[in-house]
């Protein structure tokens, strides 16, 4: 099986525009081939559009666009890791032969509708994704003794590192006492515990080994692929205070490529609310049950940005098709020593976790040099 | 089995597989494990919070019955983790369940 790789990137900066889906579609990937003028688009095999929104025929329109004729074109939706499972049709599409290399591009708009899961009627009327973020918080706190302000400092350490980030959205930096002390939206949950829906695009062009090769003098490749889901509904997690798939899919991406968490130099963590962000490390192995936070501060107060270096969702902004390819971007600019001021030293290996629907699937990726 | 049919006449019902006897939930018209029919089972259920927090003046929690099922639900009083409750009111308004237990 041909190794694949990630062959070239292009982004846009996170706002809250208010643009047609499809403009914001073409943002991304202009951006990757106007910094990627030697790749023929014609070699462009298939075009995979990752979102939530409700306009038909994305892939199709966006090749059209993109003066594209692909073989396979069709969008992926998925709620908030409609990117990664993006990714890994497209590998899964070179890895067998049927794609040499294929276009992913995602995107969102702020009023997205993949931010409520209406089906979900055992929430009853407690739809949005604030009431269970609320009920992780409350269950995490409670059975590891963790205060409000300790959580805090997931909001204060990602606002900090999205400052170095040219394209997360504006918000600027906070301290533990604005977090705690910003809009109350329930008793456990305030509002810079909260990533914000916002309009955005993320491209990435992944190849084959050989494709890859021709195109970049820096590939990454994707090593290890996993991914898991429990169940659809929010009620249906077996706990509140860790995330099952999440431990599942990390697992699974791990032994696919051979490592350990002790080999990860740098990691993009879904922290849709800042209680994520310690249940996902500690889910994922990089800290034992509850001693999520002590990770989280060591790395802020070293500067290290280890962790999120991007700023993740919390500080970047979330617009959902697109984040996990921003994620996956992330990891690819730390690994090539291109992440400037947010560079993390001697990145070799990275890992992407990127969930949906109160972490009732997950999917995780290892990248590496 | 019509559980939005009765949930929105106020009746709170159990989906039970008629062949194994499960509950299935949400509910769906067959058994997600042996794809079995399904029928409601009739009750003044008991169940007991999991979790709550407070979204302005009002209390929402985690309830479970049966050991099983787990709904969102609104309570008027300070609730309690293990707290054992029953459902007071449930329909179904603009297309979204809803629940209140006491």
């Amino acid at each position: 099986m041909t190794r694949v790789g990630i062959a070239a990137y292009g982004i846009t900066p996170f706002t809250k525009n208010d643009q047609k889906i499809e403009s914001v579609l073409l943002g991304s990937v202009k951006n990757l081939f106007d910094n990627n003028a030697k790749i023929n688009r014609d070699d462009v095999d298939a075009v995979l559009v990752s979102t939530n929104d409700n306009s038909k025929y994305l892939a199709p329109i966006l090749s059209e666009m993109t003066g594209i004729q692909p073989k396979i074109a069709h969008s992926i939706e998925n709620l908030c890791n409609s990117g990664t499972n993006t990714i890994v049709s497209a590998y899964s599409y070179i890895a067998s032969g049927l794609a040499e290399m294929v276009l992913i591009s995602g995107a969102e708009r702020y009023d997205s509708p993949g931010q409520i899961l209406t089906w979900d009627n055992s929430r009853g009327e407690f739809k949005h994704p604030i009431f269970w973020a609320s009920i992780f918080t409350k269950s995490y706190k409670q059975k590891f003794s963790i205060s409000d302000e300790q959580l805090a400092l997931v909001s204060v350490k990602n606002h900090k590192q999205a400052q170095k980030n040219p394209n997360a959205l504006p918000m600027g930096t906070c301290t533990i006492q604005d977090v705690v002390n910003s809009k109350k939206l329930t008793d456990d949950l305030r509002l810079l515990d909260c990533s914000r829906p916002c309009t955005g695009s993320a491209s990435i062009l992944l190849a084959s080994e050989k494709i890859a090769k021709k195109n970049t003098d820096m590939p990454i490749w994707i090593t290890g692929i996993g991914q898991k889901t429990t169940s659809a509904g929010f009620t249906k997690n077996d706990s509140f205070s860790s995330m099952e798939s999440t431990k599942l899919a990390g697992q699974a991406a791990l032994k696919m490529a051979s490592y350990n968490t002790k080999d990860i130099d740098v990691t993009e963590i879904h922290d849709a609310f800042s209680v994520c962000e310690p249940m996902a490390l500690e889910s994922l192995g990089f800290s034992d049950m509850g001693k999520g936070m002590r990770v989280i501060k060591e790395a802020h107060e070293t500067n290290n940005f280890k962790i999120n270096p991007r700023g993740g969702l919390i500080g970047s902004g979330h617009p959902l098709g697109a984040t996990g390819i921003a994620q996956t971007i992330e990891i690819t600019q730390q690994l090539q020593s291109k992440a400037g001021s947010r560079q993390v030293d001697d990145a070799k290996v990275g890992l992407i976790h990127n969930m949906s629907a109160a972490a009732t699937s997950s999917t995780v990726l290892v990248l590496e040099k | 089995m019509n559980f939005e049919l009765e949930l929105s006449k106020g009746e709170f019902s159990i989906p039970e597989c008629t062949i194994c006897k499960k509950i299935v939930w949400p509910p769906v018209e067959f058994c997600n494990h042996c794809f079995g029919s399904v029928s409601l089972k009739k009750g003044n259920f008991e169940g007991k919070i999991i979790e709550f927090s407070r979204h302005d003046e009002d209390y929402f929690c985690i309830v479970e019955f049966e050991n099983t099922i787990k709904i969102m639900a609104k309570i008027l009083k300070i609730p309690e983790k293990g707290q054992k409750v029953k459902i007071s009111k449930c329909g179904i308004s603009n297309g979204n369940y809803y629940f209140y237990v006491n």
